[in-house]
């Protein structure tokens, strides 16, 4: 405490030593206290992690597009190798009628299997835990799930499965279902051994525990494996619908992108690739919501921002 | 063992139940490691008892094993006169407190300390009632609403203290439970803990590696040494209640911290030795 800091001749060992005692002669030396004063109150906006996190990357995002579109104009590129942000948004556009009802089908084939992984992560994260053997004589099986590639795979289901809906979530959900049995599994196994010595004591029954210790305790872990699914499953859709190749009614964006690689029409495969990153930046933002209301007071992930 | 079976039940001067008794409880971990040789400990009803001892001395594993947290490789050990698992029988409660908080971190201050009257089944009325008045008793009322992250480690010690007291204890088992805290929360919490075991009538047993700490608050000290793990010497601690902080600085509280300091390095030396 009393030692002044002889690596600082700046600042007087008297100030430094005590700051506290003479804020009225306090000149220059102290850097360090208006900067702290001036946190709780409410800094400049662009100060703000929060305005921060959106401002920053809108910038990049605006700068690489006035690049592209720049370069495209000045190197005259013809649209049907790259077409420019602006003739981009006018197909989108124009082409709204096919592209909307594809994203609608891929957007509904990503959320029904994300749903359907997440359901069935979560039992079988329950079922392992259950015991440790039950555990050890599966775990292998899911790992093999997971190293599987689902192109490898996807042909078999789509034969399999008649309806092509039901086969393309099978297989959207089998690439989205590791991360959430590995994660929730991970969830379920770590709490606190003082707190599960605190529940024994008390005589807690299981199911107590597993309401009241394990499954708040898992819950972070949970939502990390629900982040990381989500994008997984919007990637499985993609590619069933690849592999399914199915045309008219119920084609997804996937078949959008197909078709207009054969027609030459590169502007649509760009607008249909615009619409399939948009969904998954959608899905991402909507599990980091999820994930803050639900873990937003408590959690040292969500509560270290601000 | 023969002896206190026989003894008749109407003996002239009735003793009362003493609220612990270790019987040659020993632990040997399956690796041969000694953690604790053989002790033999009676704790009566409202006496404060510190262990004492480094680390390592078996201390923990002790008072592990008083709770049931534990099973003795060998030996028994007896809670008001029934095997610990059987504490229930006797009508009489325990409670546990750990060297960290073990708070629930999802959970608001007052769900914390109802944890053990919910695990019960106690009616929430009641245990809201109950809840009101130990948080009282540690001076968090305010905090009622507040997640543990928002309170500063003594406050959440208080909380866990609230938490071991809310179930109405007759023995407050309590494992370091202000090691980690700066000097002056934990001579504030010390104070506070006396109060308690005197307003409470509580049988306490205490872990620490302070020696300052085990005579301002002990009624009775037993100094623990390591390698292996047992049970040295004990110490009455005769000085009065209430003690307050004018007893840390009596000549009093310096004889009793410096018979204690020689019987830790006496302990001390004895271990090295050994591994010598």
């Amino acid at each position: 405490m009393s030692t002044p800091f002889p690596s600082a001749p700046m600042a007087s060992p008297v100030v430094t030593a005590h700051p506290a005692a003479a804020p009225r002669s306090a000149p220059a030396p102290v850097a360090a206290k208006p900067a702290a004063k001036a946190t709780p109150k409410r800094p400049p906006l662009m100060a703000q992690p929060r305005v921060q996190r959106v401002v920053y990357p809108v910038l990049v995002g605006l700068v690489l597009i006035a690049l592209w579109q720049g370069l495209v104009t000045a190197m005259e590129l013809p649209p049907y190798l790259v077409p420019s942000p602006i003739l981009m948004m006018k197909t989108l556009f124009t082409d709204w009628a096919a592209l909307g009802g594809s994203l609608w089908v891929t957007v509904k084939i990503t959320v029904l299997a994300f749903v359907v992984a997440t359901v069935a992560g979560v039992l079988i994260s329950f079922l392992f835990v259950q015991s440790k053997r039950i555990e050890t004589a599966l775990f292998p099986y899911a790992v093999l799930l997971q190293v599987t590639p689902i192109v490898a795979v996807a042909p078999l289901i789509i034969i399999w499965v008649k309806d092509p809906t039901a086969s393309m979530v099978i297989c959207a959900a089998l690439v989205a279902l590791f991360p959430i049995i590995s994660n929730t599994t991970l969830g379920l196994r770590s709490v606190e051994p003082d707190l599960q010595s605190y529940f024994q004591l008390n005589r807690a029954t299981r199911l107590q525990t597993l309401l009241r210790l394990r499954i708040p305790s898992a819950l972070p872990y949970f939502f990390g494996g629900l982040r990381i699914s989500s994008g997984l499953a919007l990637i499985g859709a993609v590619v069933a619908e690849f592999v399914a190749g199915t045309g008219g009614q119920g084609a997804g964006l996937a078949y959008q992108i197909l078709q207009a690689g054969f027609q030459l029409n590169i502007p649509r495969m760009f607008a249909a690739l615009l619409l399939i990153s948009l969904t998954g930046v959608a899905l991402f933002v909507l599990m980091a919501w999820l994930t803050r209301v639900a873990l937003g007071g408590w959690h040292a992930s969500e509560t270290s921002h601000d | 063992m023969s002896i206190p079976a026989a003894s008749p039940p109407l003996a002239p001067a009735p003793r009362p139940t003493p609220a612990v008794e270790v019987l040659s409880a020993e632990k040997t971990y399956p690796n041969g490691t000694q953690a604790l040789l053989p002790v033999d400990l009676t704790i009566e009803e409202g006496e404060f008892v510190t262990l004492l001892g480094p680390s390592g001395c078996g201390k923990s594993t002790l008072l592990k094993m008083v709770a049931g947290l534990l099973e003795p490789t060998d030996g028994r050990l007896h809670l008001w006169r029934k095997p610990v698992a059987q504490l229930d029988e006797s009508g009489k409660k325990m409670a546990f407190v750990f060297q960290s908080p073990t708070l629930m971190p999802w959970a608001s201050v007052q769900t914390n300390v109802r944890l053990p009257l919910d695990l019960a089944g106690v009616p929430r009325a009641e245990a809201d009632a109950r809840v009101t008045e130990a948080l009282a008793l540690v001076g968090l009322s305010k905090f009622a609403n507040a997640l543990p992250r928002a309170l500063s480690g003594g406050m959440q010690m208080r909380v866990s203290i609230a938490r071991g007291l809310v179930t109405q204890p007759d023995m407050l088992l309590m494992d370091e439970p202000f090691g980690a805290l700066d000097e002056i929360t934990r001579h504030k919490l010390d104070a506070d803990l006396l109060d308690l075991w005197r307003k409470k009538k509580l049988t306490v047993i205490f872990v620490t590696h302070s020696i300052h700490e085990a005579v301002f608050l002990s009624s009775r000290v037993v100094m623990m040494a390591a390698r292996p793990g047992r049970v040295v010497e004990e110490f009455c601690i005769d000085a009065p209640y209430p003690r307050t902080a004018d007893f840390m600085v009596s000549p009093e509280f310096s004889r009793y911290a410096k018979l204690l300091q020689d019987s830790l390095l006496r302990a001390s030396v004895d271990t090295e030795e050994t591994v010598a």
